[in-house]
C-alpha cells in the first residue's frame, strides 16, 4: 500500500535557519568579502547581491582520515595497457598515492578550491550596514503627517458593530431592565400576596369581585413588566480605540561635494562612492531621513539626487559657498527644534586663498552648534591644506560632533565611512 | 499537428503488445502516479519483494535541495554545517553544475520518498521503482539494517534530537550548543558500535528516561572521578587500575559515559549524535549492494512492464537513456573519474548474479558451484539479506564482471619508487582483484582505527587514544584538530599515539606537548600490544 501526498505547498525554506546559523558563524568572512566588493564595485551597482568565498581550511568539518604514505592498494576500473608486474611512475604531486583508498585522496583535493556561495542583495546590505548608525540621534517630534497607533480608552455609547463590549451592554441592559421594572414588581408583589391572602380566607367571606380585579391588576402588571425589553439600543457599549501619534525623529543629512576643477575625475568618483554609501545608508536603515544635496564650486547649489551624482558642472573653488547654502537652507527649512541635522562634506582639500578661515569661522558659529555631527572628508594623496589645518581647530573645540578622516585611495572609502558612522557604546 | 485521439487507436491495432499503456505523455498527475505505483508493486510482488509500506511524497526543486543538505534525515536539528551543505549545493544547481538528486529514499516505516514536480512521468515511475520497491526491500530485508536501525523510530527519535537541542539552545546559547556539536560531528564516525547490537532507539522511551539516565550518569561518572583517598594502602592498588579494562572503539560512548566534566545535557547531546551515527552506519556499509539492488530492480521492473505492455516505447527509450547515464563508470583515467560507481558495480553484479543463475558457463560453474544454475530470484533474495559491501564483494564478484569492468589492482608503497600493477582482470588476478575490492569497501580500513586506551583516572585524568596503523599509514593533516574537538570533550588532556608493530610512530597532543620526552614512550609501550 502506497500512500501519495502532496508536499509542495510545505514550506521550501526548511534549511533558512541552518543557513542563517552558517552566515552567522562565518560573519568575518562575509564582512570581509562586502567591504572588498563595496571598494571594487562600479557605483552604480554597488547594491546588488554578491558572491562570497571562503578558503574551504577555515569551514572544514576536521575527521580523523588517512594521510599519505604507507602501503596503498586500490582497484581501478578501465584497464588498457596494464598487465600484472607492471611499473608505474608515481604521479606528480603523489599527494593522492595513486588514487589508492579513494577517501583520504579526495579530502585533499577539496581543500584546494574555496567555499563559493551568493547572498542576496538584502543580506549584502545588512553586512555593509552592520553596526552603523546616525550619531546623537535625540531630537524626537510630533510632526506633521506622523503615523499613529491605535490604544484603548475606556468605553463608549457609540462605535462599530466589531467593537461591541458585551459584558458592559448586557450589563446596562440588566440595571436598565431593573430600574425600569422595580416599581412595577413591588406592586405585582404586594397584590399577589393580598391576592393570596383573600383566596386563603374560608369561601364564605371571599369577595370574588374585588379577587376579579386583582387579578386583571395583576395581568396587566404583567404585561407592562415584559414589555420592557431585554436588550435595548441605548445598553449598547462600545470599546473605545483612539488614534494617538507616535513621536518619532527626523533628520535631514546635507550632503556637500566639491566639484571644482582642482578635482579630477578620479577624485570625483571616490568623492561619489562616498556618498552613494551615505544615501544608501540613510534610505536602507533611516525612513524618514531627508537627504539634501549641495554641489559646490565657486558658488553652490542645491541640487537632487540625478544631478547631484552625474551632472559635469565644474569650475574654481570657494568651499564657504557651500556652508553658507547650507545654512540659509537649515534656517529657512529645517527648524532645530524639530530636526535632528548632520552634515558630509567631500573637497580635496584646496580651497581659495583666505576662505578657509571663513569656512571654519560658519561651522564655528553658525552650523555646529545646531548640529547633530558633521563629518569631513579629505580626497587627496597630497599634503593637507589650509582646510584640513583649519578644521583641525574646528575638531579641538567640537569633538563630538564632528570628525574628520582623509581618504587616499578607493578602497580607504568603505573602511573611512564604517570609521565615520560607527555605533558607539554607551 | 495529428489528432490525439487517433493516436491510441493506431497503436493498438499495430502492436498487440503495447495494448494497454498507463500513460502515453509524459506529463504526470496524482492519479497517474498512483496508476503506475499500483502496476508496479504488482510486478514487484510478483518477485517477492518485500517492502514497508511506501509514502510518496511529491516536492519541489527548492524542498528537494533541502531534504538533500539536511543528508537525508527528514528532520534534524539546526546545525551551521547543514547549512554550509544547502548552500553548496544551492550554488552548484543554480548555475547548472550538477542535477539534483535522482531521489532520495528514507529507512523509515512507512518508507519516504522523494518525487520532484519537474520531472517527467518516466523519472517518477523510475524513481518509484528504484527507491520504493528497490530501496525499501533492502531496507527491510537487509541483516545490517534489521540488527541495527528500527524504521519504526528513526522519525520519532530525529523529532525528539531536534526538539531536545533547540531547548539546549534557548536554555544555554547557540554559541554553546554549537560548538558541542562541532565537536561530537568530528568524531561521528567513531559513535558507533561494530559489534554489539545497540538498543533500538524510541522517542517515547528517550523522554522518559532521559531524566533518569541524565542523574544515573553523573552519578557513575562521579564515582569514577571520586578523588577523596578511601585508605593508605589504596593508592598502591589504585595506580594498578588500567581504566578502561578494554580498549573502547566507541568515542563517543566512552565519552558521554565517562568524561568528566561534561553537564548532563551535553552528555545527552553526544548521545543523540552517536544514535545518529549508528542509524546511518548500515548504510556507509552497504552503499555498492544497496544502489546495485534498487538499480537491478528499476531495471527489472520497468522492462517488465514494457514486457506486458503497460508502458510506450517513448518511455522505455527514456528511461534507458536515464539509466545508462547513472550506471556509467568513467574509466580511472578520465577528468570524470572519481572512483568507482557504486551503481555501476552493484549492477552488474546483481546482473551478472541472475546470469550465473540462469545460464551459467563453464567458469561460473567452477567460481560459484553453489548457485550456478540455481533459482536466480532465491539466490538475489539470499545475497541481499545476508551481506554487506565487503562480504558481498568478497563472495559474489565473478570474472565476468572483473572483466567488463577492466579491473585492475595497484600496489602504491612508499617505500618503493613506482606503482605496481599487482593483478589485472585474468586467471592469476582474479581473486587478488577480487580481495582488494572487498577489501576497499571495508569500513575498519578506510578509517583509522583509533580506540580508547587509557586514561589517567587517579592522576592528570588525561585521556590516551591508540591508532593502530592499518598497513603502516599514518594519520591525516586534520589530526591536531580531531584532537582538540576531542579535548574540548574530554576536558583535560588528550593524547593520540600512533602505533605500528608495537612501536609509537607518531604522537599528537593537546594541548601540544613541545616534545615527547623518550621516558613516557617506554611507559605507554608495555600496554600497547594487547589494544590489537
Amino acid at each position: 500500500m502506497s500512500y501519495i501526498i502532496d508536499r509542495r505547498l510545505n514550506s521550501k525554506n526548511k534549511s533558512t535557519v541552518n543557513r542563517q546559523r552558517f552566515l552567522r558563524r562565518y560573519r568575518k568572512h562575509i564582512q570581509k568579502a562586502v567591504s572588498d566588493a563595496v571598494t571594487q564595485r562600479s557605483i552604480t551597482d554597488i547594491d546588488k547581491g554578491e558572491q562570497i568565498s571562503i578558503p574551504s581550511k577555515d569551514i572544514s568539518e576536521p575527521v580523523f582520515h588517512h594521510g599519505s604514505g604507507g602501503l596503498g592498494t586500490g582497484v581501478l576500473p578501465g584497464n588498457k595497457e596494464f598487465v600484472s608486474g607492471d611499473k608505474i611512475p608515481r604521479p606528480p604531486g603523489g599527494a593522492g598515492g595513486g588514487g589508492g583508498s579513494g577517501s583520504g585522496a579526495s579530502d585533499q583535493g577539496e581543500g584546494m578550491d574555496d567555499f563559493v556561495f551568493q547572498i542576496t542583495q538584502e543580506e549584502f546590505l545588512d553586512f555593509m550596514f552592520e553596526d552603523l548608525e546616525l550619531p546623537n540621534l535625540v531630537k524626537r517630534q510630533l510632526s506633521g503627517n506622523e503615523e499613529f497607533k491605535m490604544r484603548r480608552a475606556g468605553i463608549s455609547n457609540e462605535g462599530s458593530p466589531g467593537r461591541i463590549n458585551i459584558v458592559r451592554s448586557l450589563r446596562s441592559a440588566n440595571a436598565r431592565r431593573i430600574a425600569l421594572t422595580g416599581g412595577k414588581r413591588r406592586k405585582l408583589k404586594e397584590l399577589e400576596a393580598e391576592l393570596a391572602e383573600q383566596e386563603a380566607l374560608d369561601p364564605l367571606l371571599k369577595d370574588h369581585r374585588k379577587i376579579e380585579k386583582m387579578m386583571q391588576q395583576i395581568a396587566s402588571l404583567r404585561g407592562r413588566i415584559n414589555r420592557v425589553p431585554w436588550l435595548d439600543d441605548f445598553d449598547l457599549k462600545y470599546n473605545l480605540h483612539v488614534k494617538e501619534p507616535i513621536p518619532r525623529s527626523k533628520a535631514v543629512m546635507f550632503c556637500l561635494m566639491d566639484v571644482s576643477g582642482s578635482m579630477n575625475q578620479a577624485t570625483k568618483d571616490m568623492a561619489k562612492r562616498f556618498f552613494i554609501l551615505l544615501y544608501l545608508f540613510l534610505q536602507r536603515n533611516y525612513e524618514h531621513t531627508e537627504v539634501v544635496f549641495i554641489r559646490h564650486h565657486t558658488s553652490a547649489k542645491e541640487v537632487d539626487e540625478q544631478e547631484f551624482f552625474y551632472s559635469r558642472e565644474t569650475g574654481g573653488t570657494i568651499v564657504s559657498s557651500a556652508l553658507k547654502l547650507m545654512k540659509e537652507i537649515l534656517d529657512t527649512r529645517y527648524p532645530v527644534s524639530e530636526w535632528n541635522i548632520y552634515g558630509a562634506q567631500a573637497s580635496d582639500g584646496d580651497n581659495w586663498n583666505d576662505d578657509s578661515s571663513t569656512c571654519s569661522k560658519i561651522l564655528m558659529q553658525d552650523l555646529l552648534p545646531k548640529l547633530q555631527y558633521y563629518s569631513y572628508i579629505e580626497i587627496t594623496p597630497r599634503d593637507h591644506q589650509a582646510l584640513w589645518e583649519e578644521y583641525r581647530e574646528v575638531q579641538a573645540n567640537f569633538g563630538d560632533v564632528f570628525a574628520m578622516q582623509q581618504i587616499v585611495n578607493v578602497s580607504d572609502i568603505y573602511p573611512v565611512f564604517r570609521e565615520l558612522f560607527h555605533k558607539k557604546a554607551v | 499537428m495529428s489528432n490525439p485521439d487517433d493516436a491510441p487507436q493506431n497503436e493498438s491495432v499495430e502492436s498487440p503488445l503495447r495494448s494497454n499503456p498507463i500513460s502515453e505523455t509524459s506529463e504526470w498527475s496524482f492519479e497517474l502516479i498512483e496508476e503506475y505505483d499500483r502496476a508496479i508493486a504488482e510486478i514487484a510482488k510478483g518477485y517477492k519483494l518485500d517492502t514497508y509500506p511506501n509514502q510518496i511524497e511529491v516536492i519541489s526543486s527548492e524542498q528537494m535541495m533541502d531534504a538533500y543538505a539536511s543528508v537525508g534525515m527528514p528532520l534534524g536539528y539546526h546545525h551551521w554545517s547543514y547549512g554550509k551543505q544547502f548552500l553548496n549545493i544551492e550554488q552548484s544547481y543554480n548555475r547548472g553544475q550538477m542535477g539534483l538528486a535522482y531521489e532520495i529514499v528514507i529507512n523509515s516505516n512507512p518508507c519516504i520518498a522523494y518525487l520532484m514536480e519537474e520531472n517527467t512521468m518516466t523519472m517518477q515511475a523510475l524513481v518509484i521503482a528504484h527507491a520504493c520497491y528497490g530501496h525499501n526491500s533492502f531496507f527491510k530485508g537487509n541483516y545490517l539494517f534489521r540488527a541495527w536501525t528500527d524504521a519504526d523510530s528513526i522519525i520519532d527519535y530525529l523529532l525528539f534530537a531536534k526538539n531536545y537541542i533547540a531547548e539546549c539552545e534557548s536554555r544555554y546559547g547557540i554559541d554553546e550548543v554549537e560548538s558541542l556539536i562541532d565537536s561530537c560531528h568530528a568524531l561521528m564516525n567513531y559513535g558507533v558500535d561494530r559489534y554489539k547490537r545497540p538498543y533500538p532507539i524510541s522517542a517515547e522511551e528517550e523522554r522518559q528516561r532521559q531524566k533518569e539516565r541524565e542523574e544515573y550518569l553523573q552519578k557513575q561518572v562521579n564515582d569514577l572521578w571520586r578523588t577523596i583517598p578511601t585508605a593508605e594502602e589504596d593508592k598502591a592498588e589504585a595506580e594498578k587500575i588500567h581504566f578502561p579494562p578494554e580498549p573502547e572503539e566507541n568515542l563517543l560512548y566512552f565519552i558521554e559515559k565517562n568524561a568528566p566534566l561534561l553537564e548532563p545535557w551535553q552528555r545527552e547531546v553526544v548521545r543523540i549524535v552517536r544514535k545518529i551515527a549508528q542509524y546511518f552506519y548500515p548504510q556507509r556499509q552497504t552503499q555498492v549492494m544497496n544502489e546495485g539492488w534498487a538499480t537491478f530492480w528499476h531495471y527489472t521492473l520497468l522492462n517488465t512492464m514494457y514486457d506486458r505492455g503497460l508502458v510506450t516505447e517513448g518511455f522505455i527509450l527514456e528511461f534507458l537513456q536515464s539509466h545508462t547515464s547513472v550506471i556509467y563508470q568513467p574509466p580511472y583515467d578520465s577528468p570524470y573519474y572519481s572512483g568507482i560507481n557504486p551503481y555501476t558495480l552493484g549492477f552488474s553484479m546483481m546482473c551478472d548474479l541472475r546470469r550465473i543463475c540462469e545460464n551459467p558457463t563453464d567458469e561460473d560453474r567452477h567460481w560459484f558451484p553453489d548457485i550456478a544454475g540455481s533459482d536466480w530470484l532465491e539466490t538475489l533474495h539470499f545475497a541481499m539479506q545476508n551481506f554487506k559491501d565487503e562480504s558481498f564483494i568478497l563472495q559474489f564478484l565473478s570474472p565476468k564482471v572483473m572483466r567488463d569492468l577492466k579491473l585492475f589492482c595497484i600496489v602504491d608503497d612508499d617505500q618503493k619508487r613506482e606503482i605496481e600493477v599487482s593483478a589485472i582482470h585474468d586467471e592469476m588476478g582474479y581473486q587478488k582483484v577480487r580481495e582488494a575490492l572487498a577489501g576497499q569497501y571495508n569500513l575498519g580500513n578506510r578509517e583509522p582505527n583509533i580506540q580508547v586506551h587509557k586514561v589517567d583516572i587517579r592522576g592528570d585524568r588525561s585521556l590516551t587514544l591508540q591508532h593502530i596503523q592499518y598497513n603502516r599509514k599514518p594519520l591525516g593533516k586534520s589530526t591536531e584538530e580531531v584532537l582538540k574537538h576531542v579535548h574540548r570533550l574530554w576536558g583535560f588532556d588528550v593524547h593520540l599515539h600512533s602505533v605500528q608493530d608495537d612501536t609509537v610512530s607518531a604522537s599528537y597532543h593537546c594541548p601540544p606537548q613541545p616534545e615527547t620526552s623518550t621516558e613516557d614512550l617506554e611507559v605507554a609501550l608495555p600496554v600497547i600490544g594487547w589494544g590489537i
